[in-house]
């Protein structure tokens, strides 16, 4: 079971060869969109990656859930994200930063939800699917 | 002109490699204004024949249950050029494939000079959100590309 500095250092590596940048742009607290410009194509490249590089399978939805991104899932109105979607976001994402998850409570706007993904994120949902 | 920017499969392994070769003619119309007086492949015209050897590679895996579209191009690097009276023999490994899209790993040689060598990713799309007309790929691969993947029937892939 690999150590917490081994996944990131994995997972750095995946993400200099999925978005072309270099080491010291990936930092733990990078966020995949924001920070680092992941566009929705690259977190499939960045699935395949990840499960080639650690020899685990990855399934749909698991570490990016697409059903918070669809215009009807009842998880947004007029660009901010709804009590139901908050929900839906702690379920889904149980490997996202809390504080993060916080401040997204009480600044629910659409946009911040992307704020989420971090490569952090990426390092914890690892941990626990080698832990297991 | 047509869309076709492999001629033949000589090498069709179902879910792991193939093999295909563009021959490249002086009669082919682009060639004389790239460039003018040095004919010479374009190199996007080499990355969609690799396009089209890797995406019927994965889309073949699955019956072509899914349409495959050319999606992102992580790595690509042309390291030489391929002229008129070449045979650009294009190889495709496949290294993932699952519902949501693919990759493959891709070179190009012509002879023993490596020409181009690269990754692309694939996602799958289904009908629906194509809008408009219906694409079938089964279908360009099948009538239009005639007995294409027969030469993979001799089961361990290699040309009969």
């Amino acid at each position: 079971m690999p150590s917490r500095d081994e996944i990131f250092e994995k997972v750095q590596s995946t993400l200099v060869d999925a978005l072309g940048l270099d080491e010291d742009e990936v930092t733990a607290t990078s966020r995949l969109k924001a920070d680092l410009g992941a566009e929705s194509i690259d977190f499939l490249d960045i699935v395949f990656r990840l499960e080639k590089n650690f020899g685990i399978k990855i399934p749909r939805n698991e570490l990016f859930p697409e059903s918070l991104f669809t215009a009807d899932s009842g998880f947004a109105e007029n660009g901010r994200v709804t009590a139901k979607g908050l929900d839906e976001l702690r379920t889904r994402l149980p490997h996202a930063d809390k504080d993060t998850l916080d401040a997204l409570a009480k600044d629910p706007r659409v946009e911040n939800v992307e704020d989420l993904f971090t490569v952090n994120m990426v390092v914890n949902f690892l941990a626990s699917k080698l832990a297991a | 002109m047509r869309w076709f920017w492999i001629d033949r499969f000589t090498e069709f392994k179902s879910g792991s490699h193939a093999t295909a070769i563009k021959n490249v003619t002086l009669s082919e119309d682009h060639l004389h204004d790239h460039m003018p007086g040095f004919p010479v492949m374009p190199a996007s015209l080499m990355l969609e024949g690799m396009a089209q050897t890797g995406g019927i590679l994965l889309g073949e895996q699955k019956q072509f249950a899914h349409i495959v579209i050319l999606a992102k191009v992580p790595r690509m690097t042309f390291h030489s050029w391929a002229c008129p009276g070449d045979t650009l023999v294009y190889t495709a490994k496949l290294i993932e494939a699952r519902d949501e899209g693919g990759m493959v790993e891709v070179q190009a040689h012509v002879g023993q000079r490596l020409v181009a060598e690269g990754e692309i990713v694939f996602a799958h799309v289904d009908e629906a959100a194509g809008g408009g007309g219906k694409i079938d790929q089964k279908n360009f691969v099948f009538s239009m590309l005639r007995g294409v993947l027969d030469v993979g029937k001799a089961g361990d892939g290699s040309a009969e």
